[in-house]
């Protein structure tokens, strides 16, 4: 467990105010429930279950939200029998937050078989979170039988036409992408060509000390090919944000939590909300993991993500349910 | 004279049971190819089709059965035949009538993939 020490930077031979060991000590923690939160390239970690040790100070920013993913609404194996009780934990454990997140990012699979009743009731669970705003991209599940004509009209009814789209907040440029249509056989996540040469366009006249949030379904770096957790032609979409100093991708799909930094592009995924899923090959496929009730909650969570102006990354915070 | 004649009769009866014989082994191998051209099931669990690879008569009817404890489905690399999504124990049949190889995959997980191969 983490305990309530913080860490300082140590190791710093890129000369970019990241401690990648100090990091990678933290990420080991982050699965049993233990914040790291990443400001200006100053390490802190702490437990989220003892909320009196967290200093609200720490998690203040000029602007914060929170990513929730992998509902699975209407899921209902031994996994996790009620995933409408879990989704609704995540939202209490939003609304305890020292400070209320300015709006939700779900990284997709809200529903787990795309029916109008799943969308339903995560709409309305997420409705009593204390932030009012959510932005939806789509996970596999939630495109089934349809082409994902549901999806589109509930959730991305101002995107462009595949889905895709981008925001502003407080200086920070949001891009949602979609990487769960069209899959060929035998491959991973795919953006194709239509929505890459949007992309281009759409960050092209942005400044380079725009910080860059990118939300999508499926990983955008390869995390374990064998399983499809990887996005073909992520590549390209990169190559269109190099010239940005801060670039924070959040996927979900995986259900665990996993984190690279590659020069200035910070990749996080986020558990599920729902369940969790085996670590890369430690099991003989990725479905629901099964782990003893009074766990559950462990290896749920949700992400709080900070910004504050000046520093050069987004400060990504993961607490489990529990 | 006698003789000839039962012998004779013995033959006749000889190949008259022979290609009863030769008739009923013809119809049992014929009824053996009409169920063998009836069904062949794929089982579709922890993220595989089961066999991965099937080989059947032209004219039969594949159903596939999920027993993974996620929805999956079955669609046709060319198209030729799609299953809407099918969660734990729900099946999908399809009857190829032309023979060929089928090479299909799970459209919510591409990773996953199998062949029909139809003789």
């Amino acid at each position: 467990m983490a305990g309530n020490t913080k860490d300082e930077i140590l190791y710093d031979h890129h000369h970019d105010g990241i401690d990648r060991r100090g990091f990678l000590k933290c990420m080991a923690w982050a699965g049993t429930g233990a914040l790291c939160v990443m400001q200006g390239g100053v390490l802190k970690s702490y437990s989220m279950s003892r909320p009196s040790e967290m200093n609200p100070a720490d998690m203040k920013g000029e602007l914060s939200f929170v990513q929730i993913s992998d509902s699975h609404m209407g899921f209902n194996k031994p996994a996790n029998p009620d995933v409408a009780a879990t989704l609704q934990a995540a939202v209490d454990k939003i609304n305890a937050l020292s400070h209320p997140p300015e709006f939700l990012l779900h990284t997709g699979d809200i529903s787990h078989l795309s029916k109008p009743e799943e969308f339903d009731t995560v709409e309305q669970i997420l409705k009593s979170a204390s932030a009012k705003d959510v932005f939806y991209v789509p996970g596999e599940h939630d495109v089934l039988n349809d082409d994902g004509k549901q999806y589109h009209a509930r959730f991305a009814k101002e995107a462009q036409e595949g889905g895709w789209y981008s925001f502003e907040k407080k200086g920070v440029h949001f891009v949602g992408l979609v990487n769960v249509m069209n899959l060929k056989a035998g491959g991973l996540g795919t953006l194709g060509h239509e929505q890459l040469e949007w992309l281009e366009k759409d960050v092209k006249h942005l400044k380079s000390s725009t910080p860059i949030v990118v939300f999508a379904h499926i990983p955008l770096w390869t995390v374990y090919p064998e399983w499809g957790w990887g996005t073909e032609d992520s590549a390209q979409a990169l190559a269109y944000l190099k010239k940005f100093g801060s670039v924070t991708v959040l996927n979900g799909h995986i259900h665990q939590i996993m984190q690279k930094v590659e020069g200035n592009v910070t990749f996080h995924t986020a558990c599920s909300t729902a369940f969790p899923q085996p670590k890369p090959g430690e099991a003989p496929s990725p479905g629901p993991m099964k782990v003893p009730a009074e766990q559950l909650r462990s290896v749920l969570g949700i992400t709080d993500v900070n910004y504050l102006s000046g520093q050069h990354a987004l400060a990504v915070v993961d607490s489990a349910l529990a | 004279m006698r003789r000839s004649v039962f012998l004779a009769s013995l033959l006749v009866m000889a190949v008259m049971v022979l290609g009863g014989m030769v008739a009923e082994h013809g119809s049992f191998v014929a009824s053996a190819q009409e169920k063998a051209a009836s069904t062949a099931e794929v089982k579709i669990d922890n993220f595989a089709f089961g066999p991965t690879v099937i080989t059947v008569p032209v004219g039969s009817t594949v159903t596939w059965i999920n027993r993974d404890d996620i929805p999956h489905t079955v669609a046709s690399t060319e198209k030729v035949f799609k299953s809407k999504v099918l969660d734990t124990d729900e099946k999908f049949s399809y009857t190829f009538t032309k023979a060929g190889e089928y090479p299909y995959f799970c459209s919510i997980h591409p990773k996953m993939t199998g062949k029909v191969v139809v003789q």
